[in-house]
């Protein structure tokens, strides 16, 4: 029933977040609010030369948002900043358009249910909107508003 | 004084309520719809669609200026609500009724009109603690402008408002309470008659927030003494977009219009305009003619099935609802004072309200989730956001085991 929203590999990362922590030698870090439901995260980035090295995030939301935000910054890891715009990208195609899904999103596909939900969607883009706050280097808190 | 609470409510035949209302009679997702979110919205009976129709089926006309057929009928026809919503509320005149579009436009009227020529630096304005943020707003929004003080009456680990410590806080510079007979996310029932003398003997006048109560209770403003009573339409049974503004003759006379156009003069000149008496200060332009008529259909029906026999019911439905959610292990309802309406706010421990939402909604609850345009309320208790069950006469025990039942399969997805 809801089972095509709440996959395994998102309720394994809700109930177990990865890179779940604060990160003291983070070189950008940005601040997400989604003021509908109340969901809040900070979201840490180590970059080094043109590559994401390390992300974490700290937080709370719901289970989406919060397997979003770890789901997230696992996959963010090793990638260039251009290559992290592009699965930026990719994953918000999932969410909000029919095009077929793409294999470059790995793991992140789990999301393409919520594309059926359009009342959840906020909810997983907003680890992904403070990213792009985070990459851009502007300082205010993103809110998905 | 339960027992006649419970013989009353015994009598109340909701399935055959239920057939008057069209929407309820629907799946979603598959599964029959429990809707428990009449405290945003509650769900219109046939009544209330058949009177918007007519009008638009054979009395359509613009009210207060044509001497045609249809004009009159419309006119008398929205009027005739002005009457019944004076009867709704006990006022003394028909005058003293005032159509907005709602609560929210009917305090910001007051804050508006009323309060930027009342209220002076220094002044202060009280609200409480469980407002919901169209009870906080415009008075913020009047204490910035005005270099005004905005105090808050707190509540209690219940959710009761202290009312030692609202004594406290007034003081001569006092100018208005506003505050919220009952709480949309906690359901306290706030006992407004002492506020509202309270307010007066410190020389305040009092606002009351009626969204929530008018639904579920008798209202009478000559009895509570309030000088000021806002409540919405459609969460009586009526239209969107629809509300009454209640309003005391002598405090009325001396406010300022609060928006200028048609309808709410005497006469215009460029030089100037003189405006009409009340109510029509206060309704510049072509109002909601369908709405006020539906809103009239919506005060027949309530009144029709008995506001005292709609207490009584919802009240056996909050004991059955309190009592059915109390049985979930790792469930804590938010706000459980001792005086409440129908309203059934909670947490689940570890599981967001929002995933908790979803999950009832696949199998046709509809349930609020968020914080309900009461944040202070949810940071009150520590909360980012509740649950929401709120019921309506027209709800039964058996959608409440309904929701408990969708409660335990969110708890085995999330356990």
């Amino acid at each position: 029933m809801v089972d095509d929203l709440y996959q395994e590999i998102i309720l394994d990362h809700t109930k177990h977040p990865r890179n779940c922590h604060a990160m003291a030698d983070a070189t950008r870090s940005a601040e997400g609010y989604n003021p509908l439901c109340g969901d809040k995260l900070k979201l840490f980035i180590k970059i080094e030369g043109d590559m994401v090295k390390d992300a974490s995030f700290v937080g709370s939301g719901c289970a989406i948002s919060t397997a979003s935000a770890s789901l997230m910054t696992e996959s963010l890891k090793g990638k260039t900043r251009e290559e992290a715009f592009k699965l930026l990208e990719k994953f918000h195609d999932l969410l909000t358009t029919d095009t077929p899904v793409s294999k470059d999103l790995g793991k992140l596909v789990v999301f393409c249910g919520v594309r059926d939900y359009p009342a959840r969607v906020k909810c997983a883009t907003l680890a992904w909107h403070t990213l792009k706050t985070a990459l851009d280097g502007t300082p205010e808190t993103v809110t998905t508003e | 004084m339960s027992t006649v609470r419970s013989e009353i409510a015994a009598g109340f035949d909701v399935q055959k309520v239920r057939e008057d209302f069209p929407v309820l009679k629907q799946t979603i997702h598959g599964m029959p719809l429990v809707y428990l979110d009449s405290a945003a919205t509650a769900q219109k009976p046939f009544a209330v669609i058949d009177a918007i129709r007519k009008f638009h089926e054979v009395d359509c006309a613009n009210i207060h200026r044509g001497v045609h057929e249809l004009s009159q009928r419309s006119t008398a026809a929205y009027e005739e609500t002005r009457s019944k919503a004076r009867r709704f509320l006990n006022a003394r005149f028909k005058n003293e009724l005032i159509f907005v579009r709602g609560t929210t436009e009917g305090i910001n009227l007051v804050a508006s009109s009323w309060g930027r020529h009342n209220v002076k630096a220094g002044d202060e304005i009280m609200i409480s603690a469980m407002e919901h943020h169209s009870n906080i707003v415009p008075w913020q929004m009047l204490c910035e402008e005005q270099g005004a003080r905005l105090r808050v009456i707190p509540m209690n680990d219940r959710g009761e408002l202290i009312l030692e410590e609202c004594e406290k806080l007034l003081n001569p510079r006092t100018r208005m309470v506003a505050v919220t007979h009952v709480s949309n996310a906690l359901g306290t029932i706030n006992p407004v008659r002492q506020i509202i003398e309270m307010a007066h003997q410190a020389g305040a006048l009092a606002l009351i927030d009626g969204a929530q109560a008018a639904p579920h209770m008798k209202v009478d403003v000559q009895a509570l003494d309030a000088d000021f009573y806002a409540f919405s339409g459609h969460k009586v049974v009526g239209p969107t977009g629809i509300g009454i503004l209640y309003g005391k003759t002598k405090l009325l006379n001396a406010m300022p219009p609060y928006q200028g156009g048609g309808d709410m003069i005497k006469t215009v000149t460029f030089e100037k305009s003189t405006y009409a008496d009340l109510p029509y200060k206060f309704e510049a332009g072509t109002p909601n003619i369908a709405g006020g008529i539906g809103l009239g259909a919506s005060f027949d029906y309530v009144n029709h099935l008995g506001l005292d026999q709609i207490a009584a019911y919802e009240h056996e439905l909050l004991l059955y609802g309190t009592e059915a959610l109390s049985q979930i292990p790792g469930l804590r309802i938010i706000g459980t004072a001792r005086e409440k309406a129908a309203v059934l706010s909670f947490v689940i421990e570890g599981i967001h309200p929002h995933d908790i939402g979803t999950v009832l909604d696949r199998q046709g609850i509809a349930v609020r989730t968020g914080h309900h345009c009461a944040q202070p309320v949810m940071d009150w208790f520590h909360v980012p956001a509740t649950t929401r069950a709120s019921l309506a006469f027209y709800n039964s025990t058996a959608e409440i085991d309904a929701l408990a039942a969708g409660l335990k399969k969110v708890k085995e997805i999330f356990s």
